[in-house]
Protein backbone atom coordinates (compact mmCIF):
# COMPACT_ATOMS: atom_id res chain seq x y z
CA UNK A 1 0.00 0.00 0.00
CA UNK A 2 1.03 3.25 -1.02
CA UNK A 3 1.84 5.80 1.79
CA UNK A 4 -0.23 9.01 1.88
CA UNK A 5 1.11 12.52 1.91
CA UNK A 6 2.42 14.00 4.73
CA UNK A 7 -0.62 16.83 3.92
CA UNK A 8 -3.05 13.76 3.71
CA UNK A 9 -1.99 11.87 7.07
CA UNK A 10 -1.90 15.06 8.87
CA UNK A 11 -5.33 16.08 7.71
CA UNK A 12 -6.85 12.75 9.23
CA UNK A 13 -5.09 13.11 12.58
CA UNK A 14 -6.56 16.61 12.96
CA UNK A 15 -9.94 14.94 12.23
CA UNK A 16 -9.90 12.02 14.43
CA UNK A 17 -9.16 14.98 16.93
CA UNK A 18 -11.71 17.17 16.12
CA UNK A 19 -14.06 14.38 16.21
CA UNK A 20 -12.97 12.95 19.78
CA UNK A 21 -12.97 16.25 21.12
CA UNK A 22 -16.36 16.87 20.12
CA UNK A 23 -17.66 13.40 21.13
CA UNK A 24 -16.22 13.99 24.77
CA UNK A 25 -18.29 17.67 24.54
CA UNK A 26 -21.52 16.15 23.70
CA UNK A 27 -20.93 13.27 26.63
CA UNK A 28 -19.74 15.49 29.20
CA UNK A 29 -22.84 18.25 28.41
CA UNK A 30 -25.48 15.65 27.50
CA UNK A 31 -28.71 15.16 29.09
CA UNK A 32 -28.73 12.77 32.12
CA UNK A 33 -32.29 12.52 31.54
CA UNK A 34 -32.36 11.77 35.54
CA UNK A 35 -35.48 13.91 36.26
CA UNK A 36 -36.24 14.34 40.05
CA UNK A 37 -40.19 14.45 41.09
CA UNK A 38 -41.09 17.77 41.77
CA UNK A 39 -43.92 20.25 41.55
CA UNK A 40 -44.03 21.24 38.22
CA UNK A 41 -44.09 25.03 38.73
CA UNK A 42 -40.95 24.46 40.53
CA UNK A 43 -39.34 22.51 37.69
CA UNK A 44 -39.89 25.28 35.34
CA UNK A 45 -38.36 27.80 37.93
CA UNK A 46 -35.08 25.36 38.46
CA UNK A 47 -34.70 24.79 34.41
CA UNK A 48 -33.29 21.61 32.75
CA UNK A 49 -30.23 22.26 34.88
CA UNK A 50 -31.42 20.98 37.62
CA UNK A 51 -34.90 18.79 36.47
CA UNK A 52 -33.20 16.61 33.65
CA UNK A 53 -29.34 16.69 34.48
CA UNK A 54 -28.71 18.26 31.64
CA UNK A 55 -25.18 20.53 32.02
CA UNK A 56 -25.45 24.04 31.92
CA UNK A 57 -22.57 24.36 29.10
CA UNK A 58 -24.19 23.83 25.42
CA UNK A 59 -23.28 20.77 23.49
CA UNK A 60 -22.03 20.61 20.10
CA UNK A 61 -24.81 20.04 18.59
CA UNK A 62 -26.29 23.53 20.53
CA UNK A 63 -23.63 25.71 19.34
CA UNK A 64 -23.70 24.21 15.92
CA UNK A 65 -27.39 24.94 14.96
CA UNK A 66 -26.39 28.59 17.13
CA UNK A 67 -23.74 29.34 14.55
CA UNK A 68 -25.87 27.75 11.66
CA UNK A 69 -28.64 30.09 12.92
CA UNK A 70 -25.79 32.99 12.51
CA UNK A 71 -24.15 32.12 9.14
CA UNK A 72 -27.78 32.21 7.69
CA UNK A 73 -28.67 35.69 8.79
CA UNK A 74 -25.54 37.16 9.35
CA UNK A 75 -26.74 40.87 8.74
CA UNK A 76 -30.40 41.33 10.39
CA UNK A 77 -30.53 44.31 12.58
CA UNK A 78 -32.95 44.30 15.36
CA UNK A 79 -32.10 47.26 17.38
CA UNK A 80 -28.95 48.76 19.36
CA UNK A 81 -28.99 44.77 21.36
CA UNK A 82 -29.94 42.51 18.47
CA UNK A 83 -27.79 42.32 15.65
CA UNK A 84 -25.96 39.69 13.36
CA UNK A 85 -22.94 38.38 14.05
CA UNK A 86 -21.67 39.38 10.34
CA UNK A 87 -22.47 43.14 11.43
CA UNK A 88 -20.69 43.28 14.63
CA UNK A 89 -17.62 41.64 12.79
CA UNK A 90 -17.90 44.24 10.39
CA UNK A 91 -17.77 46.82 13.25
CA UNK A 92 -14.57 45.29 14.47
CA UNK A 93 -12.73 44.62 11.48
CA UNK A 94 -13.33 48.04 10.23
CA UNK A 95 -12.02 49.66 13.59
CA UNK A 96 -8.68 47.16 13.03
CA UNK A 97 -8.03 48.41 9.74
CA UNK A 98 -8.73 51.84 10.62
CA UNK A 99 -5.97 51.82 13.26
CA UNK A 100 -4.27 49.42 11.89
CA UNK A 101 -3.19 50.90 8.90
CA UNK A 102 -2.56 54.59 10.47
CA UNK A 103 -0.11 52.81 12.37
CA UNK A 104 1.54 51.11 9.66
CA UNK A 105 1.69 54.82 8.12
CA UNK A 106 3.02 56.05 10.84
CA UNK A 107 5.33 53.38 11.64
CA UNK A 108 7.21 52.82 8.33
CA UNK A 109 8.63 56.07 8.08
CA UNK A 110 9.68 56.33 11.57
CA UNK A 111 11.19 53.27 11.29
CA UNK A 112 13.06 54.04 8.15
CA UNK A 113 14.27 57.18 10.12
CA UNK A 114 15.48 55.55 13.05
CA UNK A 115 16.78 52.67 10.86
CA UNK A 116 19.03 54.98 8.95
CA UNK A 117 19.47 57.92 11.05
CA UNK A 118 22.18 56.42 14.11
CA UNK A 119 20.87 59.78 15.78
CA UNK A 120 17.61 59.71 15.37
CA UNK A 121 18.15 55.69 16.75
CA UNK A 122 20.02 57.07 19.91
CA UNK A 123 17.39 60.00 20.55
CA UNK A 124 13.90 57.98 20.06
CA UNK A 125 14.75 54.52 22.25
CA UNK A 126 13.93 55.86 25.58
CA UNK A 127 10.75 56.76 24.38
CA UNK A 128 10.36 53.37 22.60
CA UNK A 129 11.56 51.53 25.26
CA UNK A 130 8.65 52.95 27.84
CA UNK A 131 6.02 53.60 25.58
CA UNK A 132 6.00 49.81 24.56
CA UNK A 133 5.39 47.98 27.31
CA UNK A 134 2.36 50.16 28.27
CA UNK A 135 -0.83 48.15 27.82
CA UNK A 136 -2.75 49.44 25.18
CA UNK A 137 -6.26 49.81 27.09
CA UNK A 138 -4.27 51.55 29.67
CA UNK A 139 -4.54 54.76 26.88
CA UNK A 140 -8.38 54.09 26.91
CA UNK A 141 -9.20 56.70 29.83
CA UNK A 142 -6.90 59.10 27.96
CA UNK A 143 -8.33 58.47 24.71
CA UNK A 144 -11.87 58.50 25.93
CA UNK A 145 -10.93 62.51 28.20
CA UNK A 146 -9.55 63.36 24.95
CA UNK A 147 -11.24 62.45 21.99
CA UNK A 148 -14.94 62.15 23.67
CA UNK A 149 -16.01 59.20 21.42
CA UNK A 150 -15.87 55.75 22.23
CA UNK A 151 -15.12 53.88 18.69
CA UNK A 152 -12.08 56.49 17.90
CA UNK A 153 -10.86 55.53 21.00
CA UNK A 154 -11.00 52.00 20.12
CA UNK A 155 -9.35 52.83 16.94
CA UNK A 156 -6.63 54.78 18.96
CA UNK A 157 -6.32 51.91 21.05
CA UNK A 158 -5.70 50.00 18.14
CA UNK A 159 -3.16 52.38 16.45
CA UNK A 160 -1.27 52.28 19.78
CA UNK A 161 -0.86 48.50 19.60
CA UNK A 162 0.08 48.13 16.50
CA UNK A 163 2.73 50.58 16.10
CA UNK A 164 5.38 48.58 17.97
CA UNK A 165 6.07 45.69 16.18
CA UNK A 166 6.25 47.47 12.51
CA UNK A 167 8.31 50.68 14.05
CA UNK A 168 10.38 48.17 15.55
CA UNK A 169 10.90 45.85 12.98
CA UNK A 170 11.18 48.48 10.08
CA UNK A 171 14.05 50.02 11.98
CA UNK A 172 15.50 46.72 12.92
CA UNK A 173 16.00 46.02 8.63
CA UNK A 174 16.27 49.01 7.74
CA UNK A 175 19.91 49.33 9.96
CA UNK A 176 20.54 45.62 9.20
CA UNK A 177 20.30 45.74 4.96
CA UNK A 178 23.72 44.40 3.94
CA UNK A 179 26.41 46.80 3.72
CA UNK A 180 27.61 45.20 0.40
CA UNK A 181 23.78 46.43 -1.50
CA UNK A 182 24.64 49.77 -0.01
CA UNK A 183 27.95 50.04 -1.38
CA UNK A 184 26.46 49.33 -4.98
CA UNK A 185 24.34 51.55 -4.73
CA UNK A 186 27.29 54.04 -3.30
CA UNK A 187 29.46 53.79 -6.32
CA UNK A 188 26.46 54.04 -8.35
CA UNK A 189 25.87 57.17 -7.11
CA UNK A 190 22.50 56.49 -6.21
CA UNK A 191 20.82 59.43 -4.27
CA UNK A 192 19.30 59.07 -0.48
CA UNK A 193 15.66 59.02 -1.57
CA UNK A 194 16.37 56.60 -4.46
CA UNK A 195 18.20 54.20 -2.06
CA UNK A 196 15.64 54.47 0.49
CA UNK A 197 13.24 52.91 -2.10
CA UNK A 198 15.49 51.15 -4.36
CA UNK A 199 17.83 49.59 -2.57
CA UNK A 200 16.41 49.79 1.27
CA UNK A 201 12.95 49.03 1.12
CA UNK A 202 13.12 45.93 -1.21
CA UNK A 203 16.41 44.55 1.39
CA UNK A 204 13.69 45.54 4.69
CA UNK A 205 10.60 44.14 2.89
CA UNK A 206 10.39 40.54 4.67
CA UNK A 207 11.87 42.06 8.10
CA UNK A 208 8.53 44.94 7.75
CA UNK A 209 6.19 42.50 6.52
CA UNK A 210 6.96 40.46 9.65
CA UNK A 211 6.26 42.94 11.53
CA UNK A 212 3.07 44.31 10.22
CA UNK A 213 1.71 40.60 10.77
CA UNK A 214 2.47 40.27 14.11
CA UNK A 215 1.26 44.15 14.53
CA UNK A 216 -2.54 42.64 12.65
CA UNK A 217 -2.59 40.16 15.20
CA UNK A 218 -1.61 42.35 18.37
CA UNK A 219 -4.40 44.38 16.84
CA UNK A 220 -7.11 41.61 16.44
CA UNK A 221 -6.47 40.50 20.27
CA UNK A 222 -7.09 43.63 21.38
CA UNK A 223 -10.17 44.69 19.84
CA UNK A 224 -12.47 42.37 21.70
CA UNK A 225 -10.89 43.68 25.13
CA UNK A 226 -11.26 47.12 23.68
CA UNK A 227 -14.74 46.72 22.51
CA UNK A 228 -15.77 45.06 25.89
CA UNK A 229 -14.70 48.73 27.51
CA UNK A 230 -16.05 50.71 24.48
CA UNK A 231 -19.49 49.00 23.87
CA UNK A 232 -22.19 49.50 21.29
CA UNK A 233 -20.87 47.50 18.47
CA UNK A 234 -18.36 44.87 17.68
CA UNK A 235 -17.45 41.52 18.33
CA UNK A 236 -16.19 42.13 21.65
CA UNK A 237 -19.25 43.92 22.70
CA UNK A 238 -21.50 40.92 21.23
CA UNK A 239 -19.22 38.53 23.87
CA UNK A 240 -20.02 40.86 26.53
CA UNK A 241 -23.51 41.44 25.88
CA UNK A 242 -24.10 37.79 25.43
CA UNK A 243 -22.65 37.30 28.51
CA UNK A 244 -24.74 39.38 30.20
CA UNK A 245 -27.89 37.88 28.84
CA UNK A 246 -26.57 34.54 29.96
CA UNK A 247 -25.87 32.65 26.73
CA UNK A 248 -22.99 30.59 26.86
CA UNK A 249 -23.64 29.26 23.15
CA UNK A 250 -23.66 32.83 21.79
CA UNK A 251 -20.72 33.55 23.38
CA UNK A 252 -18.59 30.14 22.15
CA UNK A 253 -20.04 30.51 19.01
CA UNK A 254 -18.47 34.56 19.21
CA UNK A 255 -15.10 33.09 20.24
CA UNK A 256 -15.18 30.42 17.10
CA UNK A 257 -15.87 33.27 14.73
CA UNK A 258 -13.19 35.42 16.73
CA UNK A 259 -10.51 32.83 15.78
CA UNK A 260 -11.18 32.32 12.38
CA UNK A 261 -11.30 36.20 11.75
CA UNK A 262 -7.96 36.11 13.35
CA UNK A 263 -6.65 33.50 11.25
CA UNK A 264 -7.83 35.11 7.81
CA UNK A 265 -5.98 37.77 8.78
CA UNK A 266 -2.93 36.58 9.43
CA UNK A 267 -3.16 34.41 6.48
CA UNK A 268 -3.55 37.27 3.97
CA UNK A 269 -0.14 38.95 5.68
CA UNK A 270 1.58 35.91 5.17
CA UNK A 271 0.70 35.84 1.63
CA UNK A 272 1.93 39.65 1.62
CA UNK A 273 4.90 38.46 3.33
CA UNK A 274 5.93 36.01 0.66
CA UNK A 275 5.18 38.01 -2.41
CA UNK A 276 8.43 40.38 -1.13
CA UNK A 277 10.54 37.94 0.82
CA UNK A 278 13.22 36.90 -2.23
CA UNK A 279 15.88 34.16 -1.98
CA UNK A 280 19.15 34.48 -1.19
CA UNK B 1 53.61 62.40 -11.94
CA UNK B 2 50.02 64.33 -12.72
CA UNK B 3 50.30 62.93 -16.38
CA UNK B 4 49.95 59.35 -15.40
CA UNK B 5 46.26 58.12 -15.64
CA UNK B 6 45.94 56.94 -12.05
CA UNK B 7 48.09 58.14 -9.20
CA UNK B 8 47.86 57.30 -5.87
CA UNK B 9 49.74 60.06 -4.31
CA UNK B 10 51.08 59.06 -0.56
CA UNK B 11 47.83 57.54 1.05
CA UNK B 12 48.09 56.56 4.34
CA UNK B 13 45.19 54.68 6.28
CA UNK B 14 45.16 54.11 9.90
CA UNK B 15 41.88 53.31 12.82
CA UNK B 16 42.37 54.39 16.09
CA UNK B 17 43.23 51.78 18.69
CA UNK B 18 41.41 50.77 21.66
CA UNK B 19 43.66 51.71 24.37
CA UNK B 20 44.62 54.60 22.51
CA UNK B 21 47.03 55.73 19.76
CA UNK B 22 46.60 54.49 16.29
CA UNK B 23 47.18 51.23 14.18
CA UNK B 24 48.49 52.08 10.50
CA UNK B 25 47.51 49.54 7.89
CA UNK B 26 50.27 51.52 5.71
CA UNK B 27 51.51 54.92 5.15
CA UNK B 28 52.75 56.84 2.54
CA UNK B 29 52.04 54.61 -0.31
CA UNK B 30 52.91 55.86 -4.12
CA UNK B 31 51.66 53.89 -7.33
CA UNK B 32 50.73 55.31 -10.87
CA UNK B 33 48.79 53.64 -13.70
CA UNK B 34 48.60 54.01 -17.52
CA UNK B 35 45.52 53.99 -19.27
CA UNK B 36 44.53 50.67 -20.80
CA UNK B 37 47.23 48.85 -17.84
CA UNK B 38 46.01 45.16 -15.90
CA UNK B 39 47.53 45.36 -12.78
CA UNK B 40 47.13 43.17 -9.61
CA UNK B 41 47.83 43.50 -6.29
CA UNK B 42 49.14 40.73 -4.26
CA UNK B 43 50.10 40.52 -0.51
CA UNK B 44 49.35 38.52 2.46
CA UNK B 45 45.38 39.08 4.43
CA UNK B 46 45.74 42.07 6.68
CA UNK B 47 47.82 43.75 4.32
CA UNK B 48 45.61 46.42 3.46
CA UNK B 49 44.98 45.50 -0.49
CA UNK B 50 41.25 46.06 0.25
CA UNK B 51 41.41 49.29 2.16
CA UNK B 52 43.25 50.40 -0.78
CA UNK B 53 40.96 49.40 -2.84
CA UNK B 54 38.06 50.54 -1.39
CA UNK B 55 39.41 54.05 -1.37
CA UNK B 56 40.16 53.95 -4.79
CA UNK B 57 36.59 53.22 -5.21
CA UNK B 58 35.69 56.23 -2.95
CA UNK B 59 34.58 54.09 -0.27
CA UNK B 60 36.83 54.59 2.13
CA UNK B 61 38.68 58.01 2.98
CA UNK B 62 42.79 57.83 3.24
CA UNK B 63 43.76 59.47 6.42
CA UNK B 64 46.27 61.34 4.59
CA UNK B 65 47.44 62.04 0.77
CA UNK B 66 45.28 61.78 -2.36
CA UNK B 67 44.26 59.66 -5.04
CA UNK B 68 44.28 61.03 -8.86
CA UNK B 69 42.07 60.04 -11.74
CA UNK B 70 42.29 61.24 -15.08
CA UNK B 71 44.03 64.80 -13.19
CA UNK B 72 40.99 64.72 -10.94
CA UNK B 73 41.66 64.07 -6.97
CA UNK B 74 38.99 61.91 -6.07
CA UNK B 75 36.19 62.77 -3.46
CA UNK B 76 33.91 59.87 -2.70
CA UNK B 77 32.41 57.20 -5.26
CA UNK B 78 32.00 57.83 -8.79
CA UNK B 79 29.87 56.08 -11.38
CA UNK B 80 34.07 56.79 -13.63
CA UNK B 81 35.33 53.56 -11.27
CA UNK B 82 33.29 50.22 -11.29
CA UNK B 83 33.71 47.40 -8.42
CA UNK B 84 33.27 44.08 -8.81
CA UNK B 85 32.93 43.07 -5.53
CA UNK B 86 34.64 39.40 -4.17
CA UNK B 87 30.58 38.37 -2.60
CA UNK B 88 29.17 39.79 -6.46
CA UNK B 89 27.20 41.71 -4.37
CA UNK B 90 23.89 41.39 -6.92
CA UNK B 91 19.70 42.66 -5.68
CA UNK B 92 18.45 39.40 -5.16
CA UNK B 93 14.97 41.00 -5.83
CA UNK B 94 15.87 41.73 -8.82
CA UNK B 95 16.24 39.64 -12.09
CA UNK B 96 19.79 39.75 -14.07
CA UNK B 97 18.50 42.40 -16.59
CA UNK B 98 16.86 44.19 -13.32
CA UNK B 99 20.54 44.02 -11.75
CA UNK B 100 22.07 45.38 -14.98
CA UNK B 101 19.97 48.29 -15.71
CA UNK B 102 20.01 49.02 -12.20
CA UNK B 103 23.49 50.41 -12.97
CA UNK B 104 22.40 51.62 -16.32
CA UNK B 105 19.96 53.74 -14.85
CA UNK B 106 21.74 55.19 -12.78
CA UNK B 107 24.54 56.42 -15.25
CA UNK B 108 22.40 57.39 -17.68
CA UNK B 109 18.78 58.52 -15.37
CA UNK B 110 17.17 60.05 -18.52
CA UNK B 111 17.77 57.20 -20.79
CA UNK B 112 13.79 55.29 -21.87
CA UNK B 113 13.57 51.83 -20.05
CA UNK B 114 13.67 50.47 -23.87
CA UNK B 115 16.91 51.90 -24.05
CA UNK B 116 18.42 50.91 -20.54
CA UNK B 117 17.14 47.59 -21.09
CA UNK B 118 18.72 47.32 -24.59
CA UNK B 119 22.60 48.65 -23.42
CA UNK B 120 21.79 45.98 -20.55
CA UNK B 121 21.36 43.32 -22.75
CA UNK B 122 24.38 44.11 -24.65
CA UNK B 123 27.00 43.50 -21.30
CA UNK B 124 24.84 40.61 -20.27
CA UNK B 125 25.13 38.87 -24.02
CA UNK B 126 29.02 40.20 -23.50
CA UNK B 127 29.64 38.19 -20.17
CA UNK B 128 27.82 34.57 -22.05
CA UNK B 129 24.50 35.09 -19.82
CA UNK B 130 22.00 35.90 -23.15
CA UNK B 131 19.22 33.48 -22.30
CA UNK B 132 19.22 33.98 -18.57
CA UNK B 133 18.51 37.60 -17.93
CA UNK B 134 15.01 37.02 -16.15
CA UNK B 135 16.46 34.69 -14.13
CA UNK B 136 17.13 35.39 -10.34
CA UNK B 137 20.63 35.79 -8.60
CA UNK B 138 19.26 32.84 -6.49
CA UNK B 139 18.74 30.27 -9.56
CA UNK B 140 22.58 31.21 -10.93
CA UNK B 141 25.34 29.53 -10.11
CA UNK B 142 28.38 31.22 -8.49
CA UNK B 143 30.03 31.69 -11.62
CA UNK B 144 27.26 33.17 -13.25
CA UNK B 145 26.38 35.67 -10.61
CA UNK B 146 30.17 37.02 -10.93
CA UNK B 147 29.70 37.47 -14.64
CA UNK B 148 26.28 39.68 -13.96
CA UNK B 149 28.47 41.32 -10.99
CA UNK B 150 31.11 41.71 -14.64
CA UNK B 151 28.32 42.69 -16.74
CA UNK B 152 26.98 45.54 -14.54
CA UNK B 153 30.50 47.06 -14.14
CA UNK B 154 31.47 46.97 -17.48
CA UNK B 155 28.03 48.31 -17.95
CA UNK B 156 28.30 51.75 -16.88
CA UNK B 157 31.34 52.00 -19.35
CA UNK B 158 33.89 53.25 -15.87
CA UNK B 159 37.15 54.91 -17.00
CA UNK B 160 38.79 51.89 -13.88
CA UNK B 161 37.67 48.50 -13.14
CA UNK B 162 38.29 47.78 -9.29
CA UNK B 163 37.74 44.05 -8.30
CA UNK B 164 38.25 42.62 -5.28
CA UNK B 165 39.45 39.09 -5.53
CA UNK B 166 36.15 38.68 -7.83
CA UNK B 167 37.05 34.83 -8.33
CA UNK B 168 38.21 34.01 -5.07
CA UNK B 169 34.97 32.10 -4.59
CA UNK B 170 34.70 30.22 -7.44
CA UNK B 171 35.69 26.31 -8.42
CA UNK B 172 38.86 26.10 -10.43
CA UNK B 173 38.09 25.36 -13.75
CA UNK B 174 34.67 28.06 -13.87
CA UNK B 175 37.50 30.74 -12.61
CA UNK B 176 39.83 29.86 -15.57
CA UNK B 177 36.90 30.58 -18.06
CA UNK B 178 36.11 33.44 -16.29
CA UNK B 179 39.56 34.93 -16.17
CA UNK B 180 39.80 34.14 -19.76
CA UNK B 181 36.39 36.51 -20.54
CA UNK B 182 37.91 39.17 -18.29
CA UNK B 183 40.62 39.02 -20.24
CA UNK B 184 39.33 39.02 -23.24
CA UNK B 185 36.93 42.16 -22.60
CA UNK B 186 39.67 43.96 -21.03
CA UNK B 187 41.96 43.78 -24.09
CA UNK B 188 38.77 44.37 -26.49
CA UNK B 189 37.66 47.50 -24.49
CA UNK B 190 41.30 49.01 -23.32
CA UNK B 191 40.16 48.61 -20.06
CA UNK B 192 42.18 49.76 -16.94
CA UNK B 193 41.99 47.57 -14.23
CA UNK B 194 42.99 47.36 -10.46
CA UNK B 195 42.84 44.09 -9.41
CA UNK B 196 43.44 42.17 -6.18
CA UNK B 197 44.06 38.46 -5.81
CA UNK B 198 45.94 35.82 -3.46
CA UNK B 199 46.48 33.71 -6.81
CA UNK B 200 49.26 33.77 -8.07
CA UNK B 201 48.81 31.94 -11.41
CA UNK B 202 45.75 34.66 -12.04
CA UNK B 203 47.81 37.36 -11.52
CA UNK B 204 50.62 36.09 -13.52
CA UNK B 205 48.02 35.21 -16.45
CA UNK B 206 45.90 38.83 -15.95
CA UNK B 207 48.20 41.38 -15.30
CA UNK B 208 50.98 43.51 -16.89
CA UNK B 209 51.79 44.25 -13.62
CA UNK B 210 51.96 42.48 -10.23
CA UNK B 211 52.24 44.75 -7.12
CA UNK B 212 53.77 43.10 -4.10
CA UNK B 213 52.71 44.29 -0.95
CA UNK B 214 54.16 43.38 2.67
CA UNK B 215 52.39 42.52 5.36
CA UNK B 216 50.71 44.74 7.46
CA UNK B 217 50.53 46.78 9.76
CA UNK B 218 52.70 49.17 8.21
CA UNK B 219 52.81 47.84 4.75
CA UNK B 220 54.50 49.04 1.73
CA UNK B 221 54.77 48.48 -2.07
CA UNK B 222 57.64 46.70 -1.98
CA UNK B 223 57.95 45.68 -5.82
CA UNK B 224 56.53 46.25 -8.87
CA UNK B 225 57.12 43.11 -10.89
CA UNK B 226 56.88 43.59 -14.63
CA UNK B 227 54.93 40.81 -16.39
CA UNK B 228 58.00 39.57 -18.84
CA UNK B 229 55.01 37.15 -20.70
CA UNK B 230 54.27 38.12 -23.97
CA UNK B 231 50.90 40.06 -24.38
CA UNK B 232 49.55 37.38 -26.72
CA UNK B 233 49.25 34.46 -24.31
CA UNK B 234 46.71 31.49 -23.65
CA UNK B 235 45.93 30.09 -20.69
CA UNK B 236 46.97 26.66 -22.28
CA UNK B 237 50.37 27.76 -22.95
CA UNK B 238 50.89 30.89 -20.64
CA UNK B 239 52.85 28.11 -17.68
CA UNK B 240 55.14 27.05 -20.70
CA UNK B 241 56.90 30.36 -21.01
CA UNK B 242 60.26 29.74 -20.06
CA UNK B 243 59.79 33.08 -18.37
CA UNK B 244 56.84 31.80 -16.40
CA UNK B 245 58.78 29.56 -13.81
CA UNK B 246 61.04 32.73 -13.15
CA UNK B 247 58.04 34.68 -12.76
CA UNK B 248 56.40 32.73 -10.16
CA UNK B 249 58.75 31.59 -7.78
CA UNK B 250 60.18 35.72 -7.41
CA UNK B 251 56.70 35.83 -5.94
CA UNK B 252 56.26 33.36 -4.20
CA UNK B 253 59.46 33.68 -2.68
CA UNK B 254 58.28 37.58 -1.71
CA UNK B 255 54.91 35.81 -0.55
CA UNK B 256 56.63 33.22 1.62
CA UNK B 257 59.67 34.94 3.07
CA UNK B 258 60.43 38.42 2.05
CA UNK B 259 57.30 39.70 2.71
CA UNK B 260 57.80 39.37 6.25
CA UNK B 261 61.41 40.22 6.09
CA UNK B 262 61.24 43.34 3.22
CA UNK B 263 60.86 45.92 5.46
CA UNK B 264 63.80 45.07 7.90
CA UNK B 265 66.12 44.74 5.06
CA UNK B 266 64.93 47.57 3.03
CA UNK B 267 65.34 50.24 5.85
CA UNK B 268 67.06 53.30 4.66
CA UNK B 269 67.31 52.43 1.12
CA UNK B 270 63.55 52.05 0.27
CA UNK B 271 61.85 54.63 -1.03
CA UNK B 272 58.26 54.84 -0.92
CA UNK B 273 57.97 57.27 -4.04
CA UNK B 274 60.44 55.09 -6.10
CA UNK B 275 59.29 51.49 -5.92
CA UNK B 276 61.50 49.31 -7.53
CA UNK B 277 60.63 47.77 -10.28
CA UNK B 278 61.70 44.27 -11.56
CA UNK B 279 61.69 42.37 -13.97
CA UNK B 280 61.78 38.64 -13.48
CA UNK B 281 64.41 36.70 -16.35
CA UNK B 282 67.21 39.21 -15.76
CA UNK B 283 70.14 36.68 -14.31
CA UNK B 284 69.60 36.70 -10.73
CA UNK B 285 72.39 34.85 -8.41
CA UNK B 286 69.98 32.77 -7.00
CA UNK B 287 68.58 30.95 -9.58
CA UNK B 288 70.89 27.39 -10.81
CA UNK B 289 70.20 27.94 -14.69
CA UNK B 290 72.19 31.53 -14.55
CA UNK B 291 72.96 30.52 -18.14
CA UNK B 292 69.96 29.79 -19.45
CA UNK B 293 67.81 32.26 -17.87
CA UNK B 294 70.43 35.16 -19.09
CA UNK B 295 70.80 33.03 -22.81
CA UNK B 296 67.07 33.18 -23.09
CA UNK B 297 66.20 36.84 -21.99
CA UNK B 298 68.59 37.67 -24.29
CA UNK B 299 66.62 36.02 -27.27
CA UNK B 300 63.82 37.59 -26.10
CA UNK B 301 65.36 40.96 -26.41
CA UNK B 302 66.54 40.45 -29.58
CA UNK B 303 63.17 39.04 -30.45
CA UNK B 304 61.94 42.67 -29.02
CA UNK B 305 64.31 44.35 -31.03
CA UNK B 306 63.02 43.07 -34.33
Amino acid sequence: MKTASLTGRAAVVSLALLFSFLVAWHLATRDTGTSQRMDPEYAKLMGVTATQGKSAMPGPIDVGAKLWEHLRRPFYDNGPNDKGVGIQLAFSIARVLAGYLLAILVAIPVGFLIGMSPLMSKALDPFIQVLKPISPLAWMPLALYTIKDSSLSAIFVIFICSLWPTLINTAFGVASVRREWLNVAKTLEVGTLRRAFTIILPAAAPTILTGMRISIGIAWLVIVAAEMLVGGTGIGYFVWNEWNNLSITNVITAILVIGIVGMLLDLMLARFTRLVTFPE
Amino acid sequence: MTDRFISIEGIARSYPKSGGGCTSIFENLWLSMDRGEFICVIGHSGCGKTTVLNILAGLDTPSNGAVIVDGQAIEGPSLDRAVIFQSHALLPWRTVLGNVAYAVSSKWRDWKTAKVNAHAQKFIDLVGLSGAEHKRPAELSGGMKQRVGIARALSIEPKIMLMDEPFSALDALTRGTLQDEVRRICQETGQTVFMITHDVDEAIYLADKVVLMTNGPGAVLAEIVENPLPKERSRNDFHRHPLYYATRNHILDFLVSRSRSFIEEARGVYNPREVPVVRPGLPEPTIAAVQDASAITSRSQQAAAH
